[in-house]
């Protein structure tokens, strides 16, 4: 009986340090950095970013589907091995995740810069250095490099728990492979798909350090902005602005990831 | 198939442990430059471990990652044990804010959080209140849901009889927690508490932007670092931190296959006899 | 008669609105064996998880010695329970299981080993000290947890589908050995059921119980042989329940024919349910029976057939030895000591027609208790 109000600390720790913040970004979203007052400008002057918002979306989208379709087959590799490789192969996949994403992001401007290690390579066998950094691709490669494990770690855990004995159920029932592969085991990894494309997307599209180091002034994201409305130009009140809108856009892409993999399920079901 | 997700695979690791690699290397590089390798060396250890500054900011990052986990774990823990026994309705309302941390992007996060610490400095008449504590706070708020999500599941695992076969032996609530709970959901405790530490140590946005000058990280101040060329002594460190997380990883590992191995010796003997 | 020692006044339990126990008025006598038997969500289980403290009665009183006890917690009770699966806890051996309750009432440690000592060898676990619990096998986990109660002295045991989890074999052994221990310690065992062999093999008392409600209470001869209604006697062995009316005293008439019994004071032709259980019919020759009818099916059941009969279109299942091929006609004779009448009751018309006999009968035995 007494066993429910245990939750209380928490409720009023969570009240406090996540509720209320976020309806104090709410309230900064829509008053006046000077006056205070009650003003849909940062809304509205939010058209102005909206190159960089579709530039942000459109990036993480492409390292997502990235993530997924190189991810899927790792993930599927891994589970088809014996226990003991596969614990070492999960560690290893999560190894990366606990080193400094920073420090991992400038190795990959040592390899890809104008001088960097792959294009010293390519000038000591007598080809012409490639522009490899400070573009979008570059970008794009590194939301994949940041986030990949985010994507396999989930498929992983989906793939695993499927139940060998449903695979040979199919196979009794007539499916060849593919079959096999497109019947059983993709409509039952569907909730590690969900949860991967989430994990990726949602840290892709806010990210604000990747363009920083591998793109160029003109490929700056949403993220960097935020950044430099609370860092540098100060402006907390455009900045609760985009945070707000970036929260939305986020729930609905991640409404939209769902409903997808939902309506597939239930196709599914049908036949 | 399978042979083309086994290229796959390994072309992967390749690629997440390159980066890893050359910053391995460039720890052992004579020149500053990670793209060109001039000659081996161990100075930059030993410039490491004279670099105060730097050992303070890893003391840093040890104290908030410690007490964030403690503290996150004994009130996330807690909030686990309660959530079990609410109706349906209040269990999903609190389900749904415990999501909330975990699905929004961390600049949000950090960038809320940091607009709260401003409004509270203001209102206190503070100049800024950024500092261990917001810093701590902004841990703890992250990390709940991790423990969370890791003690739940194994709360509703649990045979519910057993803590009422404490109770039927004479233990008060509170002993039955420490006597039969706790070791039930232990795993998921421990589960819990590691996530939130490694966590905790490798934050940079949300401590970003909650951390004020008197109270520093180390991947704040590395991002501070990465704004001009960075001295190779910090690439020391990361070589340091990567060799003590993988010996962790491969004694958990045998440890965990070690135990694994006894409960299989276990589960085949009870099997024997029925 | 011994004194009673727990006495059940009004219980109602509801849980969400949903009414899981009405107004149950149960009496427990000191010493004895009482079993609380009915099918899954009777209410059996939440009934004995009152008794325990773990749950409280949304209305009702409970008495243990004559005092009320439902303010009283679960640790402060002495009763303790035997629980559905064990529940005993995995991170202890044998040894620290049994001890666990003295060690929380703070025995000395040689106190506790002379006990524990002592209750392994009455549950013949001597040896098993050290080993982990889930290496035991089923039976062992079972007198563990039998003699992880037993060792704190209690007043009344409290058993919840003690041997649900055991193979039939084990589960016959346990009767007896159940029963050898209650008589051995000489106190109260409160048992739950859905097992109505187990029920009547070992009890002094049964209580039967469906829908939250007592159906009735008695020794285990007098609930097989005067069922209070028919739910009752479809549920304790298996029965032929029709339709009846007593014209008078001693007679009873059904399938248009008057029959003898020994049951009276019904009102002058009051509706009645008749109940003839499935091995006192007599098979005779068709120009002797009381009734005729045409075999329409046939089982061997190892001991006996089951033999289903038509008569008039109303289908009767008759346990005999003898054997009669399907579509044989025959003839059975009903003694008065053999015709059970019964009140008419909200059960009437739902059971004890084998018109589509088949195997369920015996799989609604073997469902697995699920409150």
């Amino acid at each position: 009986m007494k066993r429910k109000w245990m939750t209380a600390p928490y409720i009023i720790w969570m009240l406090l340090f996540t509720i209320i913040p976020l309806c104090i970004v709410l309230y900064f979203a829509f008053t006046d950095s000077v006056t205070g007052a009650f003003t849909f400008q940062n809304i509205t002057g939010m058209a102005d970013y909206a190159p960089i918002f579709l530039r942000s979306i459109w990036l993480s989208v492409i390292a997502t589907v990235i993530c997924l379709i190189i991810g899927y087959p790792v993930a599927y590799a891994i589970s088809t091995c014996k226990p003991r490789t596969q614990k070492l192969l999960q560690l290893l996949i999560m190894l990366p995740m606990c080193l400094s994403f920073l420090l991992r992001t400038l190795a990959w401007v040592a390899l890809l810069e104008d001088t960097g290690i792959i294009n010293n390579l390519l000038t000591s066998i007598g080809l012409q250095p490639l522009p490899l950094i400070r573009n979008s691709g570059a970008m794009v490669l590194g939301m994949v490099y940041n986030y990949l494990p985010y994507m396999i770690l989930p498929l992983y855990t989906a793939i695993s728990k499927i139940n060998p004995r449903l695979i040979e159920a199919a196979e009794d029932l007539g499916c060849n492979k593919r079959k096999v592969f497109s019947k059983v085991v993709l409509p039952l990894s569907l909730p590690g798909i969900t949860s991967g494309i989430t994990m990726v997307f949602v840290p892709a599209v806010s990210t604000f350090y990747i363009s920083q180091k591998l793109g160029s002034p003109g490929t700056i994201l949403v993220g960097d902005i935020i950044e430099s409305q609370f860092k540098g130009a100060y402006n907390p009140n455009l900045g609760a602005a985009m945070s707000l809108v970036l929260m939305i856009l986020i729930f609905i892409c991640i409404g939209i990831s769902n409903h997808f993999t939902k309506s597939d399920n239930e196709e599914e079901q049908l036949i | 198939m399978k042979k083309t997700s086994r290229v796959i695979t390994v072309i992967v690791f390749i690629f997440l442990y390159v980066p890893i690699f050359i910053l391995a290397l460039a720890s052992f590089n004579t020149g500053a430059d990670m793209a060109v390798f001039k000659g081996f060396t161990f100075n930059r250890y030993a410039e490491l471990f004279k670099d105060a500054a730097l050992l303070e900011l890893l003391r840093n990052s040890a104290i908030i990652a410690v007490l964030s986990t403690i503290v996150a774990t004994i009130l996330g823990t807690c909030a686990a044990m309660g959530i079990t026994k609410l109706g349906k309705k209040m269990r999903s309302a609190i389900m749904t804010v415990t999501n909330i941390p975990m699905t929004n992007p961390d600049i949000v996060t950090g960038v809320s959080l940091a607009l709260m610490f401003a409004f509270a400095g203001t209102m206190l008449r503070l100049n800024s209140i950024l500092g261990i504590w917001t810093l701590l706070i902004a841990h703890v708020t992250f990390n709940l849901p991790y423990v969370i999500l890791n003690v739940l599941p194994r709360l509703h695992q649990m045979d519910p009889n057993l803590t009422d076969a404490a109770l039927d032996l004479g233990c008060t609530p509170v002993q039955a927690f420490f006597k039969v709970t706790i070791h039930e959901i232990m795993p998921g405790i421990i589960a819990g508490a590691l996530m939130s530490f490694t966590m905790s140590l490798d934050d940079f946005v949300i401590s970003y932007f909650v951390t004020g000058a008197g109270f520093v990280t180390l991947p704040v101040e590395i991002y501070n670092y990465t704004k001009k060329p960075i001295h190779p002594k910090v690439f020391a460190l990361f070589t340091l931190m990567f060799i003590i997380i993988l010996i962790l990883m491969i004694v958990m590992n045998i440890i965990q296959s070690k135990t694994d191995r006894s409960k299989g010796k276990r589960f085949s003997k009870a099997g024997g006899v029925l | 008669m011994a004194n009673e020692l727990i006495r059940l006044e009004n219980l109602v339990m509801e849980f969400g609105g949903n009414r899981v126990l009405d107004s149950i008025n149960l009496s427990i006598k000191d010493k004895t064996f009482m079993t609380l038997l009915g099918p899954s969500g009777c209410g059996k289980t939440t009934t004995l998880r009152i008794i325990g403290g773990f749950q409280v009665p949304t209305s009702g009183q409970i008495f243990f010695d004559g005092v009320s006890i439902n303010e009283v917690p679960a640790y402060k009770r002495q009763i303790n329970t035997v629980f559905q699966n064990y529940a005993l806890f995995p991170h202890l051996d044998v040894y620290d299981n049994i001890a666990f309750g003295l060690r929380i009432s703070g025995l000395s440690e040689k106190e506790i080993d002379s006990r524990v000592g002592h209750m392994l060898e009455s549950v013949s676990l001597k040896g098993f000290e050290n080993r982990k619990v889930p290496s035991l096998s089923g039976g062992q986990q079972q007198r563990v947890a039998i003699a992880r109660a037993l060792v704190n002295h209690p007043k009344v045991l409290l058993l919840d589908e003690p041997l649900g989890a055991l193979d039939l074999r084990l589960r016959q052994d346990m009767q007896n050995e159940l029963k050898r221990i209650q008589q051995e310690v000489g106190i109260t065992f409160v048992y739950v059921t859905h097992d109505q062999e187990e029920a009547l093999a070992m009890s002094d008392t049964i209580v039967v119980m469906d829908s939250g409600k007592i159906q009735q209470i008695g020794t285990p001869e007098g609930i097989y042989n005067e069922p209070a209604n028919a739910f009752v006697a479809d549920f304790i062995g298996e029965s032929n329940i029709l339709d009846g009316i007593m014209p008078a005293d001693y007679r009873v008439r059904f399938f248009g024919q008057e029959f003898k019994c020994v049951d009276h004071g019904f009102e002058p032709n009051e509706l009645v349910d008749v109940v003839i259980r499935p091995e006192d019919i007599d098979i005779v020759a068709p120009e002797q029976g009381n009734l005729c009818g045409t075999v329409t099916s046939l089982t061997f059941k190892g001991v006996h057939y089951d033999t289903i009969v038509d008569f008039k279109g109303f289908k009767w299942l008759i346990q005999t030895t003898e054997f009669h091929p399907v579509g044989s006609y025959i003839g059975i004779q009903l003694d008065p000591d053999n015709i059970h009448v019964m009140k008419k009751s909200e059960y009437s018309g739902l059971y004890g027609d084998y018109s589509s006999y088949s195997e369920e009968y015996e799989e609604l035995d073997e469902m697995p208790e699920e409150e």
